[in-house]
């Protein structure tokens, strides 16, 4: 009896030891459950940040290709770009077909082994975008590690019933009048505030980032990838001109609550909209803003805030039918689909020149004509040059100085030398 | 976490000389004798190996490196440790973690104390329902509760500054200044620690005899000195434990202060309010090419909670003789 209970409980013992390590072995097992008939993959993760659009032309790509699609989209890419790296670092996890946008790009460009070329992979199409946006895509070696997407266009999103109450004109030719160049922008915010009180931008750093991607030169690395943010002409013009109008700023950091709050609530008139902001702009501000927003030039002429392209990651277990999808979600039709969607600026020449892209016009914003308005700025844009560091110098060292002058924690000097001495440690490669 | 493991004093003690009787000796039954008790524990061991010890060997040797998160890495011996001693950031990440740490564990086992011999009370009737919604709290997610105390302390619409516009008080931006930030955080870490302080107190409290109650009643000690010359001394091993348990969560700070710098890695735009852990994710993942430094800020929060959970065992243990 006695020999019987012992023998089951060592054989129990046994018995538990192998289901943990067991359990732990089918934990680290890759499964291949995702393989469909035929070699053809069952399903595809397609990884994006902000709002891409693509909600419409992924089902459309399942009904045509039979491959089930799963659209992981994260708000912002101050969230997403920690998870690609771990998903890099770990082996494990990206998508299929993974966003990467212009601010990263370049460090992600250093490692490019961690990229699939496609160039092999699908058909030629290297004449058919824009051609700075096209190179960009490339990584240092030669390989072809993205397809463009979009690009961010800018213009100045403004809300007409809170510019007319003001007495300032609301009709949109009229309000891109009122405003050539920066000095005229930073007269109708006082004019504004004086006649309302309250502010008439967001934010200081939406205005730097507006400067600094008109510039078309270094920003804050010289060719060689030097960093070269303490003497940049470029970073000082932002600079300079985003602390000249903390007299007119409602001190909302971008994707702050007081920032996406602000829109339904009308604490500012007006804001930097590249031409990927638009969805965002209308889902903060609501239903009940409809029609009340409208777009118009930016200050200075083109510039570009912003802008991704598609990659499949090495690690891609389907890396053949990932690049036939990344080929299809930035053709000419589908960036057209993207844009009328959700805002995001084609950067396909057939798609640029497309008679629905041309007369598309928003109906959120008083039906501003915004494939014309952004179609015709795209020709203004100039490359910039940004180095493997540059959101992080940017997101980390340039706008929380500028925050901290704009809130009141330092002054003019003090917080130039806080940008120059975070500047040095988040730009070291 | 079960609270008996704290309390529960240990039972069913085998008495000697109970041994069953050895069988003619099969090999299996001297096997079994000797390394079952290995197998039954094997489980834990196996998993603290894979999950716990490997990932901290691995940080160690990591913290030895260059590391580039995506890329390649060369060993560099301990340079990532003498350049953390003279980084004015890591210092500051230091005193923002024991400044919310001090703001929130003080207050929280005080708070935990008294709630606990409440709970602990005679006189209170629907004791579950009382002890069952204290712990509530703890139930909900950091993230949510990071979320809507975030809502709570904002500078434009939050219920805060709103409630303090009544008594004159004007905006307080929250973030932009260390008091206001930590105090915003330390906040959040009560509601949410409180409940679960008291919980584990609580069932310290049971533990001690009744008729120590009695006899300081009959001897016409009041509820208040019951409480300081029996309660408090009585529970002391239990507030060890606690102290040491909030000095580790203390000193991980992560969630709270991220989400209420609305993601930023930075905690403020002058860094008022990053931890430690943010700066260890900031060095060590944020920034891909320094993986290896933030691998030396993780080691140095385990020397700095292995040195405070002594010094807090120490302390207690000297002062209970």
């Amino acid at each position: 009896m006695s020999l019987t209970t012992r023998r089951t409980r060592l054989a129990a013992a046994a018995l538990a030891a192998v289901t943990a390590v067991g359990g732990l072995a089918a934990c680290g097992s890759d499964d291949d459950s995702n393989s469909g008939e035929g070699g053809k993959p069952a399903k595809l993760v397609v990884d994006t940040f902000g709002e891409m659009g693509y909600d419409e032309l992924v089902k459309q790509y399942e009904q045509q290709s039979g491959i089930k699609i799963e659209l992981r989209k994260t708000a912002q890419l101050g969230e997403y770009r920690p998870k690609l790296v771990r998903y890099l670092a770990t082996g494990r996890g990206a998508a299929d077909v993974t966003a990467l946008e212009e601010g990263i790009l370049n460090e992600f460009k250093a490692n490019p082994r961690n990229w699939v070329d496609l160039a092999p992979l699908i058909d030629d199409h290297s004449k058919e975008y824009l051609p700075w946006k096209w190179e960009l895509g490339k990584a240092p070696d030669g390989r072809l590690i993205g397809l463009p997407t979009d690009v961010g266009s800018l213009a100045v999103c403004y809300r007409k019933d809170l510019f007319q109450a003001a007495g300032l004109p609301t009709e949109r030719d009229q309000v891109s009048a009122l405003w050539p160049d920066w000095n005229g922008f930073h007269a109708a915010g006082k004019k504004y505030k004086d006649a309302t009180g309250k502010a008439f931008i967001d934010s200081i750093t939406a205005v730097s980032n507006g400067v600094l991607f008109q510039q078309g030169s270094d920003l804050f690395y010289d060719k060689e990838n030097n960093i070269i943010a303490d003497s940049s002409p470029a970073v000082k013009a932002a600079w300079d001109t985003a602390t000249s109008m903390s007299d007119i700023s409602a001190k909302a950091a971008t994707w702050s609550p007081e920032w996406s709050g602000g829109f339904k609530q009308g604490t500012f008139a007006a804001t930097f909209c590249p031409s990927w902001m638009l969805g965002i702009v209308a889902d903060n501000s609501g239903e009940a803003n409809k029609g009340k927003w409208d777009v118009a030039a930016v200050p200075g002429g083109g510039g570009n805030w912003g802008g991704s392209w598609l990659a499949v990651p090495e690690q891609s277990a389907h890396q053949k039918e990932a690049a036939k999808l990344a080929e299809f979600l930035t053709n000419a039709t589908s960036q057209v689909e993207a844009f009328k969607l959700k805002g995001p600026l084609p950067t396909n020449l057939e798609a640029l020149k497309n008679e629905a892209f041309l007369s598309y016009t928003n109906e959120y914003f008083s039906d501003a004509p915004t494939g014309k308005i952004f179609g015709e700025s795209v020709a203004k844009i100039e490359p910039v040059h940004l180095g493997p560091k540059h959101q992080a110098v940017k997101e980390n060292a340039l706008e929380p100085a500028l925050r901290s002058f704009e809130n009141g924690q330092a002054n003019k000097d003090k917080a130039w030398e806080q940008f120059v001495k975070d500047a040095a440690i988040q730009g070291a490669f | 976490m079960s609270l008996s493991a704290t309390t529960a004093p240990p039972s069913n003690v085998t008495p000697p000389g109970s041994e069953p009787p050895r069988r003619r000796g099969h090999l299996l039954n001297r096997l079994d004798l000797k390394y079952s008790p290995y197998l039954y524990i094997a489980p834990f061991f196996l998993i603290f190996g894979i999950f716990g010890l490997y990932p901290m060997l691995r940080t160690a040797w990591m913290s030895l490196h260059d590391w580039d998160m995506i890329g390649d890495n060369s060993f560099i011996g301990l340079d990532n440790y003498v350049a953390l001693v003279k980084d004015d950031y890591f210092w500051n990440a230091l005193f923002n973690t024991f400044g919310i740490f001090a703001l929130s564990t003080i207050p929280q086992l005080l708070l935990a104390l008294f709630l606990a011999n409440l709970l602990n009370s005679t006189l209170l009737r629907a004791k579950t329902f009382f002890r069952l919604a204290i712990f509530i709290p703890n139930v909900v997610s950091v993230a949510a509760v990071a979320i809507v105390f975030g809502m709570l302390f904002q500078r434009e619409f939050g219920l805060i500054n709103w409630l303090l516009s009544f008594v004159g008080v004007d905006n307080i931006d929250w973030d932009g200044q260390r008091w206001s930030s930590w105090t915003a955080i330390a906040t959040m870490v009560n509601w949410r620690w409180v409940g679960y302080n008291t919980l584990i107190l609580l069932a310290g409290m049971q533990a001690i005899p009744k008729d120590l109650y009695e006899a300081a009643s009959i001897d016409g000690a009041g509820p208040w000195r019951q409480f300081w010359q029996i309660t408090v001394p009585m529970v002391r091993p239990t507030l060890i434990f606690v102290v040491i348990l909030s000095t580790i969560g203390g000193m991980q700070l992560f969630t709270e202060p991220l989400l209420f710098a609305n993601g930023s890695i930075l905690g403020g735009n002058q860094r008022e309010f990053q931890t430690l852990a943010m700066y260890m994710y900031e060095k060590g993942i944020e920034n891909l090419n320094t993986a290896g430094y933030g691998a030396a800020v993780a080691w140095a929060i385990f020397l700095i909670i292995a040195l405070m959970s002594l010094l807090n065992f120490l302390l207690v243990r000297r002062s209970a003789k």
